[in-house]
């Protein structure tokens, strides 16, 4: 039998890692003990940093600024080449020079998430009342917390109504959360491959992906940090195991299909024989070099919590009621992982509220990442959906 | 029988472009500037657009995922969805007019269609191919075969349309459920309007489609 090769550590040092939760490489806004953030948890959570990007000008009427949400493991660095990985920045295809969302236009806003670790306050940031690591004392925060902290990003940057707030995945579930708790705030709303709650199958997935980083004799009940150590296998296995949900069986199919990695026949070991597996232990542990293992349980466990229509009586339309908000809801057909019928269910509440809404179904074999691949069926109505809402605000987006 | 009238619409077979057909334009001169409405089965949106350029706030419904991502790429309000299943999620008078374009015949439950827009709706406006039209009943009596036109050309085995009707057939279900015909047109082959001084069988013969504005009968 031949070596059974585990998944590599991670290049980076545990230095370079908490230098980025501390001191991004980015803009970076601190809140005082004077305002807190009010967390759903009852815990007001102070000081705290956001860590964020923007690209293009604030017009003078302040009309024209674009909210990006990020997903899961995405963060502020939207368009620019990213300070630990090298790459480029994760939705360039949709945000940028001659995109449909384009710094020409817009004034772009991208904020890490509270509860990330790219610079806003999470889990790996410095508790300041011990001046060790937060770990799992960081109090739990939801959907509508890391949007309350957004708003108050906003405000500081002295912008009163959003042109558009645009997000897939949980970035979607944020731009949800803007129009159902800051409905004047928001004129725009495109809201891709998302959902108005979690559903169980999701949330056994996400249970999965904890458990596995838990499972890691690394993590220490959440202390690896104290050690200056990492739990990168058990978060290279939370990467693959939820990588898998963001692709399609199609695609898989296309892609590796049983082709063999580097190799005419099997080795007759656990090695990685097939291009699926390889590739799978690539994601996992390229991710770990830019992710924190607490911060995956904190993010997880606020989409798992994510239920607007629980908010509102359990009506989902309460949520919405005489919304002035345009929105544009796209899904993507071989999307398992936020399937279209739950785009349809808010799509559903969005006309039984009269709001504005346009809703795309886009044919794809790519699954739930279509969102952040070039599709160009999805840019063609991203860009017109955000060029009608741009002139129905007054914004002039022809070549100035 | 209710009032007939026929619009000013002269050269209406020709849009002021060109591009428009004769019942959008008929539709569009039925829909007062400034309202709300919801298209149902709009298509790729020409009827939308038409309204658009004359300050309506329109929506749309359409089946079709290539029609309605077509619809969204012009920058309109078009869900996907279907007259059957989903307009029961509208609430009541959310609209001023609900238009159903040259949908009405491919629904399954025409009636159910119809009382749904006008509780979504206070006008709903419903254009349909006249099977009564007499190279319709030539074809069945002469030819012996299920009629087929430029503008209706599928053959009885792939067609959308499985409730045809004539005028004279939506006449009656409108009296049925009791709905007010405010106006209605019925158009040649060539998008005329039929002489409103002719009766109603002569609509019902030379009319190739028809338009009807319907509003919610009072108290019979």
């Amino acid at each position: 039998m031949g070596s059974v090769k585990s998944i590599p550590s991670p290049a980076i040092s545990a230095d370079e890692r908490s230098h980025e939760v501390d001191h991004p490489s980015s803009q970076v806004m601190h809140f005082g003990t004077e305002q807190p953030l009010r967390l759903d948890c009852g815990v007001d959570l102070s000081p705290f940093q956001i860590a964020y990007q923007t690209y293009g000008e604030l017009n003078a009427d302040r009309s024209n600024a674009v909210l990006i949400c990020h997903a899961l493991t995405g963060d502020q660095h939207v368009a620019n080449v990213h300070p630990v990985t090298g790459k480029p920045g994760w939705w360039e295809t949709l945000v940028g020079a001659g995109r449909p969302i384009d710094p020409k236009h817009y004034f772009i806003i991208c904020s890490n998430v509270i509860g990330g670790c790219m610079g806003s306050t999470g889990p790996a940031s410095i508790n300041p009342a011990t001046g060790k690591v937060w770990g799992l004392d960081f109090p739990v925060i939801t959907i509508p917390d890391m949007v309350r902290a957004q708003a108050m990003l906003i405000d500081r940057l002295g912008i009163d109504t959003l042109f558009a707030v645009v997000g897939g995945s949980m970035g979607g579930m944020q731009v949800l959360q803007w129009t159902a708790a800051y409905p004047a705030r928001v004129f725009s709303a495109l809201a891709i491959a998302c959902a108005t709650r979690h559903s169980a199958q999701n949330i056994a997935f996400h249970e999965l992906g904890r458990q596995a980083v838990m499972a890691d004799p690394d993590w220490h009940g959440g202390g690896y940090a104290d050690r200056d150590i990492h739990p990168h296998r058990g978060l290279a296995v939370a990467r693959m195991a939820a990588h898998i949900t963001y692709l399609s069986d199609a695609a898989l199919h296309r892609k590796f299909g049983r082709r063999m990695q580097d190799r005419e026949l099997p080795t007759f070991s656990f090695d990685a024989d097939f291009q699926v597996e390889s590739y799978l232990r690539y994601q996992g542990s390229s991710f770990v070099e830019r992710f924190d293992a607490n911060s995956y349980l904190y993010l997880t466990r606020a989409m798992d919590y994510f239920d607007i229509a629980a908010d509102h009586g359990g009506v989902l339309a309460k949520a919405f009621a005489g919304i002035k908000t345009r929105f544009c809801v796209v899904s993507f057909t071989s999307d398992w992982l936020f399937p279209t019928s739950e785009s349809r269910a808010l799509v559903h509440a969005l006309n039984a509220s009269s709001a504005r809404v346009s809703f795309a179904e886009i044919e794809t074999d790519r699954g739930h990442d279509a969102f952040l691949l070039d599709v160009p069926e999805f840019f063609d109505i991203s860009r017109a959906f955000l060029q009608s809402a741009g002139k129905a605000r007054g914004l002039t987006l022809e070549d100035r | 029988m209710s009032v007939q009238e026929v619009l000013p619409l002269n050269g209406v077979a020709t849009g002021p472009s060109g591009q428009f057909r004769a019942d959008h334009l008929l539709v569009a001169e039925m829909v007062k500037p400034g309202s709300k409405v919801l298209d149902v089965g709009c298509g790729e949106g020409d009827l939308l657009q038409l309204l658009e350029t004359r300050g309506i706030d329109g929506r749309g419904i359409e089946l079709s995922r290539e029609g309605v991502n077509r619809c969204v790429a012009k920058g309109l309000a078009v869900v996907q969805g279907d007259a059957d299943t989903d307009l029961v999620n509208y609430p009541d008078d959310a609209f001023d007019y609900v238009i159903l374009s040259q949908t009405l015949q491919a629904t399954r439950q025409p009636k159910v269609v119809l009382e749904n827009l006008l509780r979504i709706g206070r006008r709903a406006i419903v254009s349909f191919p006249n099977f009564g039209f007499w190279r319709m009943r030539l074809q069945l009596l002469i030819g012996g075969h299920m009629p087929r036109t430029e503008n209706l050309p599928a053959t009885w085995y792939d067609t959308a349309n499985i409730h045809f009707c004539t005028i004279k057939d939506f006449v009656q279900l409108c009296d049925e459920i009791n709905v007010k015909m405010e106006r209605s047109v019925a158009l040649d082959l060539y998008g005329r309007p039929v002489p409103l001084n002719l009766p109603w069988w002569v609509w019902n013969m030379f009319g190739e489609q028809a338009v009807f504005l319907l509003s919610r009968g009072g108290g019979k």
